[in-house]
């Protein structure tokens, strides 16, 4: 099981509260994250990647452990803690606009 | 009695307001999509129940909604949640992939930066929605980076028609101010092969085979502020208006000019006359009287607010040139919001109805057809667009 924190405005849109959990086989990736994420979620699939690039959006950014992960590449493993739900993977918006 | 129900989108969400035939006392729903900006709402000619809305954000893209029941609930078409990991997602509304294969006229890629370069096409929001007149299924949505896309599912999925982009004058297309949006699409009722469209900084379009093929239609229009006036493209359109009983004539509000075509765009000519200033962004057109449409002139260059802080709506019954200044429940000292290109509308009733919202959040209504005026709200966040159902 995997947990993940959503940004408000995704929680609301997905009709969601507080943490999702999702179910995922193989490693936990990034993408293996996001892949089934947005298999249960399909309402999600566009708004924290790019369709078609599949690159993350701007303003958000992944955090695993206290760690930044928006950077590392989509098929590097997550933390253990992450793999084993112990710690969730978090999906954090920009502080910006008004 | 019948009524009337005004979808105003606005910079932190969407509101629903109604009304009876009277137009004396409103009922205000919302917000709906709290804190996402909703460019445009609009209801199907063909069920005045289905509605589209666009939610969008700088942090999470773009979002389709759309309402069964007149906008008391909505959903992402196809967005609904799946228990069963593994299975393959069937929602893709919020897909909006820009066509560029060889068949659609080879690849189109890049459009005019502000600086003369060549800049790569990227979707970034939907501004306008325009359904079918026949079938609430079929929905076309005008987009930025500019282009016109349809769904025939509801707005499940979404396909370019790519021929407007590839007709050869894309990469003359530049953005304005407000980005590089496809913000206008008129279907001629008459016959639904013919449609319209405009671009900021592109111009007007018209296609006659159903959105396949495309050509601009923008003879007649002069802009002394880019390199050719008189160029086949390039012109900032702000808004084009139809009235139904004679698709062939268009007004419109450009950046500067108000201006009118009686021959489905062939060519255009000028119809100011004694506007105090022809720069604006809305323009409509009286419900009952294809010779009477509105505008509302702002100042610019750059202001963008009314002249002098009094806020007017300019009406002309000859179709143009003769214009006559419509204040009377309008402020008319230290006003100073802008009324952008999608909100304005009309309604059917007997006395026609209009309707425009504005950037400091007031969304005014005339029963009269523009000779007195009153606040439905004051108070909302910017509005981006108001539209009028007018409900049996």
């Amino acid at each position: 099981m995997i947990r993940v924190v959503l940004p408000a405005h995704l929680r609301t849109l997905a009709r969601v509260d507080g943490e999702v959990t999702i179910e995922i086989e193989g490693p936990a990736t990034q993408r293996s994250v996001l892949d089934a994420l947005e298999t249960c979620y399909p309402v999600l699939r566009g708004t924290i990647r790019d369709h078609v690039t599949r690159e993350r959006r701007p303003f958000l950014r992944f955090f695993a452990c206290a760690e930044d992960w928006s950077l590392e590449q989509p098929d590097a493993p997550l933390p253990e803690a992450v793999a084993k739900g112990k710690e969730p993977f978090m999906v954090i918006g920009a502080i910006a606009g008004g | 009695m019948s009524g009337v129900r005004v979808l105003v989108g606005t910079r932190k969400g969407a509101f629903i307001l109604t009304s009876d035939g009277k137009r004396e006392k409103w009922d205000v729903s919302g917000p709906q999509f709290a804190g996402w900006e909703i460019y445009h709402v609009k209801g199907s000619p063909a069920d005045p129940n289905r509605l589209y809305a666009s939610q969008t954000s700088g942090w999470f893209g773009q979002v389709i909604q759309r309402s069964n029941d007149g906008g008391k609930t909505w959903e992402a078409p196809g967005g609904g949640i799946k228990i069963v990991p593994g299975e393959m997602p069937s929602g893709e509304s919020n897909k909006f992939v820009y066509d560029t294969s060889a068949e659609a006229g080879k690849p189109l890629t890049t459009h005019q930066w502000y600086d003369g370069t060549q800049h790569p096409w990227e979707f970034k929001r939907v501004w306008h929605f325009e359904p079918s007149l026949t079938d609430p299924d079929t929905v076309y949505a005008g987009v930025e980076d500019a282009a016109l896309f349809r769904s025939s599912d509801g707005g499940h999925s979404w396909h370019e028609l790519a021929g407007l982009r590839g007709h050869g004058t894309g990469p003359k297309w530049q953005p304005g101010a407000g980005g590089m949006c496809l913000h206008t699409i008129l279907i001629d009722p008459s016959n639904q092969e013919r449609m319209y469209i405009a671009i900021s900084a592109a111009g007007a379009f018209r296609t006659d085979d159903g959105g396949t093929t495309w050509k601009p239609i923008n003879r007649g229009l002069k802009s002394p502020y880019i390199p050719d006036p008189n160029a086949e493209v390039g012109h900032c359109v702000h808004h084009i208006a139809m009235h139904a009983s004679r698709p062939d004539v268009l007004f419109m509000q450009k950046h500067w000019d108000v201006m009118r075509s009686d021959n489905a765009g062939d060519s255009w000519q000028e119809v100011s006359g004694n506007l105090p200033t022809d720069f604006g962004f809305a323009i409509d057109v009286h419900a009952h009287e294809p010779e009477t449409i509105y505008v509302v002139p702002i100042k610019s260059d750059s202001e963008h607010f009314p002249i002098d802080g009094k806020l007017s709506v300019y009406r002309s019954r000859t179709g143009g040139n003769e214009w006559e200044a419509l204040t009377k429940g309008l402020p008319q000292s230290n006003c100073y919001v802008n009324v952008l290109r999608d909100a304005m509308a009309v309604d059917s009733l007997d006395s026609c109805g209009v309707y425009f919202g504005t950037t400091g959040g007031q969304v005014y209504a005339s029963a009269n057809a523009g000779d007195t005026w009153a606040p439905i709200v004051r108070d909302l966040p910017a509005v981006l667009s108001v539209e009028v159902q007018t409900l049996p």
